[in-house]
């Protein structure tokens, strides 16, 4: 009973993978420097939450790695470590350790460059947005950690995010506002519940995917003042399951990775729902090129306990047409183990960080 | 007060499991080698220990790589010497609590690491080139373990892996472990081929409990210490069973050593905790040939230079000289067997 129920499990899996049914995409042929980054003998990453590249090419990847540690023999436990930020230059040259031992650095999530060299990281345990400046001093601060961790641990989802020393609410996912808002909705304020991404409109608005806990995006002022927040839980429009992923295009549009929905959902700079993209998977980090002629890439990425599935990571107009496909879930050059991050400052020269092999690859697409 | 019932269950927990790991072996009137311990091998430098000795390899220099529990676990590797080298590893996300480190034919160092459900393939510089299994996300806080006893065993995920090899072909080989009970054959390139046993302890052919070792020979045949069941099971390369070794006690850790004649090593180390007896009937390292036919034993518990306090692996590369590195006495011995008596009788299987 159990094998057949396994069987017919993994038939839906399997049947569910392939993205697009209806027309092939066309395969983008692609070369991939697999070690593009060269590190002293004592540094090593571990896996590579996020990666992204400055105006001059510079290379920065927030990872996880060392040892996430909570403290013992103490009024309550505390969690510390567990992620670092580095900054390699262009040629892949180790620069330097940003933020080392940060207070915020605990479960890498992503790391963004804004138009002006910032450098911002998103850490989804700490529940953080953390804007460090070109020369790696902190600038501003969104959200705040939660103080200890509970014993035993109730489920991810409901940590972070509530006000020090209130009442623990009961532990699930749809928690949402203390307000009493919708579930998945968040509070209207700057807690956040694992967020995932940032991202940024042309009046420096920020943008922050929140997230795994929280089913919403957030949006601040450029001076980091919250002003409003959209999406719950659910599969409606608007609605999210588990947003992974946010990135902006010039016209001011937010384009939103909707994983569990198998969707990228397009909203106006106010959150008004405009359409989405599907057939791409299930996206889990997307980006939008620059120059004259925007795309939009997104990745299928596999799930950590299954190389044998997906994996593949699309080119898209910004209109949600597919331009092709490339790669597919694995170990080797070429191969992609859960991509959660990737840098398309150039549209055809891209990093991807894995977090299933521990490492950044430096990606160039075959033009026709 | 209050936690007095929880100590005494805790105690009569240990108890337990010490009296049943403590196994004698069948195999009777085994010839005993004689061996010399190189005294003061390893040189550390100041400020810099071994704990827990758990994994112990060299490569084909004859370099030595010691995988230890300290602090924080880290990997050291040493020359032919003894004189130490440099770490590997520093501060590695796979790097919780140590389990074994073995290098395979081109000189890639693998350590499995049964804190993180990783196995970690270094290359020769160092630097990672592969990894196996999936470190659990800290986010999910703390957790009593991880994956849950009982769950499935995923192709890609595993369970407090404690071992690796590799046939001539490059496939991988793991034993998982503590919380699955099997050995997951990889190709090459980590792509899962298949698997034998689950994550359900067992003790009817082909099933495990507690896959503790794995040593592949130059057939490819896969030789796996089934350490709670007393026993090393052999498989063909398709992890088919050919036969069952249950004379040797417990197998804790297993070598195969290269060359046109490959000897099999197997310890039958003595248990944690030390309980009144156990150092009689525990302890000792079998060498063997491939078939199972016993050729000789070495070794004692002592914890004493020279004896051993829980063996947890050994390196075979030259079948005469054995490097073991020992749990409880937190050290590496170098071992220079001599040479056999010509052999009367050896102890039978």
């Amino acid at each position: 009973m159990r094998t057949s129920l396994q069987i017919m499990l993994s038939a839906a899996i399997l049947a569910a993978v392939p993205a697009d049914a209806q027309s092939p995409v066309p395969q983008i042929a692609f070369d991939s420097v697999a070690d593009p980054l060269k590190f002293p003998d004592n540094i090593h990453l571990g896996e590579a939450a996020g990666v992204a590249t400055n105006s001059k090419g510079d290379i920065f990847v927030y990872t996880r790695t060392g040892h996430p540690t909570i403290s013992l023999g103490t009024a309550r436990p505390f969690a510390h470590g567990g992620s670092r930020l580095f900054q390699f230059d262009k040629t892949g040259k180790f620069v330097r350790e940003i933020g080392k031992d940060s207070y915020g650095f605990e479960v890498a999530q992503q790391v963004r460059i804004d138009p002006r060299d910032n450098i911002w990281i998103v850490d989804q345990m700490s529940s953080m947005v953390i804007k460090f400046d070109p020369n790696g001093q902190i600038q501003l601060l969104l959200g705040r950690k939660a103080e200890s961790e509970r014993l035993p641990a109730g489920p991810a989802a409901g940590r972070g995010g509530a006000a020090p020393g209130a009442p623990e609410g009961p532990p699930s996912a749809g928690r949402g506002g203390r307000g009493g808002g919708l579930p998945g909705a968040g509070s209207q304020s700057d807690l956040f519940q694992r967020p995932t991404d940032v991202a940024w409109d042309a009046a420096g608005n920020i943008y922050v995917a929140d997230g795994f806990g929280n089913s919403r995006v957030a949006k601040f002022d450029k001076s980091g003042k919250f002003i409003k927040s959209w999406g719950s839980t659910g599969t409606a429009n608007g609605q999210f399951r588990t947003v992974h992923g946010i990135a902006i295009d010039a016209q001011g549009n937010v384009y939103v990775a909707d994983t569990g929905n198998r969707r990228i959902q397009v909203f106006d700079s106010e959150g008004t729902f405009k359409t989405q993209i599907s057939d791409i998977g299930a996206p889990a980090a997307i980006c939008i090129s620059g120059g004259a002629h925007p795309y939009l890439y997104s990745s299928n990425s596999n799930p950590p306990e299954d190389i044998d599935v997906a994996g593949e990571i699309y080119k898209l107009e910004l209109d949600g047409k597919i331009v092709g496909r490339f790669g597919k879930a694995g170990k080797l050059p070429k191969e992609f183990g859960t991509v959660n991050s990737i840098d398309c400052r150039s549209e055809n020269d891209l990093y991807v960080g894995e977090l299933g092999n521990w490492r950044v690859q430096k990606l160039t697409l075959h033009s026709k | 007060m209050k936690s007095y019932p929880t100590s005494c269950i805790a105690i009569a927990a240990l108890l337990t499991s010490q009296v049943f790991a403590q196994t004698k072996a069948k195999a009777q009137n085994v010839p005993e080698i004689a061996y010399d311990s190189v005294p003061n091998f390893l040189k550390l430098p100041p400020n810099l220990y071994l704990g827990e000795s758990m994994g112990v390899a060299t490569n084909s220099k004859g370099h030595i790589f010691v995988f230890t529990r300290s602090a924080n676990t880290r990997l050291f590797e040493f020359d032919q010497n003894g004189t130490y080298v440099r770490e590997i590893g520093e501060g590695s996300y796979g790097f919780e609590f140590a389990h074994s480190v073995r290098v395979d034919p081109e000189d890639n160092i693998w350590a499995v690491d049964e804190g993180t459900n990783m196995v970690i393939k270094f290359n020769p510089a160092g630097r990672v080139v592969m990894v196996l299994g999936h470190r659990p996300e800290a986010v999910a806080g703390v957790v009593a373990q991880s994956p849950p006893p009982g769950a499935a065993a995923e192709k890609y995920i595993l369970g407090r892996p404690t071992d690796v090899a590799w046939d001539p072909q490059g496939n991988i080989f793991v034993s998982d472990g503590y919380i699955n009970h099997r050995v997951v054959k990889y190709d090459k390139n980590g792509r899962f081929l298949k698997q034998v046993g689950s994550e359900k302890t067992g003790s009817e052919p082909s099933q495990f409990n507690t896959p503790h070792g794995i040593a592949v020979d130059a057939q490819g045949n896969v030789y796996v210490s089934d350490r709670a069941n007393h026993r090393m099971q052999v498989f063909d390369n398709n992890l088919a069973l050919k036969s069952i070794y249950d004379n040797i006690g417990d197998s804790w850790t297993v070598c195969i050593s290269p060359g046109p004649h490959q000897y099999l090593f197997t310890s039958n180390s003595n248990p944690n905790g030390n309980a009144p007896g156990s150092w009689d009937i525990t302890g000792e390292i079998y060498k063997m040939e491939l078939n199972g036919t016993i050729l000789g034993r070495f070794g004692h518990a002592s914890k004493e230079f020279g004896g051993f306090q829980v063996v947890h692996m050994m390196d075979c590369r030259n079948p005469n000289t054995i490097i073991v590195a020992e749990i409880e006495s937190w050290r590496v011995q170098k071992l220079l067997l001599k040479p056999q008596a010509p052999a009367k009788t050896a102890g039978g299987k």
